[in-house]
């Protein structure tokens, strides 16, 4: 479970989250949606540790993400992330770029490394392009071999930060379907997205984040089909 | 009183053996290139790195010193970086006092290659290695070292080239490398061209296979 308690979060004088709390429980969905700069994608930053905190707390299955003595690398293996630029490594082929993480950073063998990479990346369907360098592929390829990268890590989470953003439109779709995909397997994932037709279909529970803070938390039937706040209304009709 | 025929005798013409004389002072411009570019390649690393990491400290502590080493000319260096040693009462060999006025000009000019090669490398891709649980020095080691190589790969090659080709001031020292070799066959063939020439297909033949090698990796990269 990913507790998060009275969160908050600054750049400088600039405040991004101000007071977030919300619950993640194993095997959830949970979307994100809101305007850019509504500090949505910190929030998936603070998650995992790659951004610091100014006040309140993270708990990932009980360990405190931000408190001293945290082993974070040990931490960062249960949270896979994937972001909006694909972030390939350049220099690996497909299968070099999953293996590359369970060789290094879990201590296995090469070959048992690149038989979990074959395995994930046959998963996202891209069990043809082994041998392919990233700059070969479509983005929407890429994204799927982010996916299978961080999979191959057996996170028990999935931190998606608007992984469809960049992508051309006629691309969006195969890298949803990893998405839906994924959540068929049982997996517990926080998407941060602007699809809102696929964040109701896919999610729990979606949270609508405003200026820093959640002004909305609750099944997809309430916050997208019948929205309580005059905020959410007023986003929600903008995006549709 | 000598006789023309007989102060003639002073110059002896190019021979065989003189061939073999400048071999063993490319050798040794080769031994001091070799020594230099590998040290100061990896000193110069590390410089790079630290310019890459610091805030201000860094840039105000290393930057001036690497900057000295870069602007003021080499033969100026080699010469006060020779003659100061004596004075203090330790005197360096001139082998000694080039090989390390050399490595400290190869890593100067080394760090800003290195610096660039480390900034070649998307500050969200490093993320993202960080995010797979990497360490620090693993993102270093796995990611940033091999994209950032290829990124500055030509133009570590270029210093190299340039440093191999600097050696040939350390013969201002006495040491006796190959532009030193050729000046002191010059002198006693009275044959300028020639030995030049010879020379200059020497250093061809050093420099040769950093050009080529470095295109060959390029190329392999590429592909």
């Amino acid at each position: 479970m990913i507790e998060i308690r009275n969160l908050h979060k600054s750049f400088g004088d600039l405040q991004v989250l101000k007071g977030v709390s919300m619950e993640v429980k194993k095997g959830e969905v949970i979307s994100v949606i809101g305007a850019s700069g509504s500090g949505k994608s910190t929030l998936l930053y603070c998650i995992n540790g790659l951004e610091p905190i100014q006040g309140g707390e993270i708990v990932v299955d009980g360990t405190d993400v931000h408190a001293k003595g945290t082993d974070i690398n040990q931490l960062r293996q249960k949270l896979g992330m994937v972001f909006q630029q694909y972030n390939a490594f350049p220099h690996l082929t497909t299968l070099e770029n999953v293996a590359l993480a369970p060789r290094i950073v879990k201590g296995k063998s090469k070959a048992e490394a690149q038989e979990i990479a074959k395995r994930q990346l046959a998963h996202v369907g891209l069990g043809d392009k082994l041998s392919v360098y990233p700059s070969k592929m479509s983005g929407g390829q890429q994204q799927r071999l982010a996916i299978a990268r961080a999979l191959a890590m057996e996170p028990t989470y999935m931190l998606f930060d608007e992984v469809t953003s960049a992508l051309d439109p006629e691309l969006v779709g195969e890298v949803l379907d990893t998405l839906r995909l994924l959540s068929d397997d049982g997996m517990t994932m926080i998407i941060v997205t602007h699809e809102i037709s696929f964040a109701r279909d896919v999610s729990d529970r979606v949270a609508y984040f405003h200026e820093g803070v959640i002004e909305e938390l609750g099944p997809p039937s309430q916050v997208i089909e019948a929205p309580t706040s005059a905020r959410t209304k007023a986003f929600l009709s903008n995006v549709r | 009183m000598l006789s023309v025929a007989q102060s003639v005798q002073v110059f002896t013409g190019f021979q065989v053996s003189d061939l073999w004389y400048m071999a063993e002072a490319a050798g040794r411009t080769l031994l001091i290139s070799i020594v230099s570019i590998s040290i100061g390649t990896l000193l110069g690393c590390v410089f790079g790195w630290l310019l890459s990491i610091s805030r201000w400290w860094g840039v105000a502590t290393l930057g001036p010193i690497l900057d000295a080493f870069r602007s003021i000319p080499l033969i100026i260096q080699l010469i006060l970086f020779f003659n100061f040693f004596p004075i203090i009462g330790f005197p360096l060999d001139p082998f000694a006092a080039g090989t390390i006025v050399l490595t400290f000009y190869t890593a100067a000019l080394v760090a800003n290659v290195a610096r660039a090669g480390i900034e070649a490398v998307p500050l969200p891709m490093r993320r993202a290695a960080r995010s797979l649980g990497m360490t620090y020095w693993q993102d270093l080691r796995y990611v940033v070292w091999p994209i950032g190589l290829r990124a500055v790969l030509p133009a570590w090659a270029g210093v190299a080239l340039g440093v191999l080709k600097d050696s040939a001031l350390v013969s201002v020292l006495g040491y006796v490398e190959l532009l030193r070799a050729s000046q002191i066959l010059i002198t006693r063939t009275q044959e300028p061209f020639l030995v030049l020439a010879i020379s200059g297909a020497f250093y061809f033949l050093l420099s040769f296979p950093i050009s080529r090698a470095t295109a060959r990796l390029e190329s392999r990269w590429q592909s």
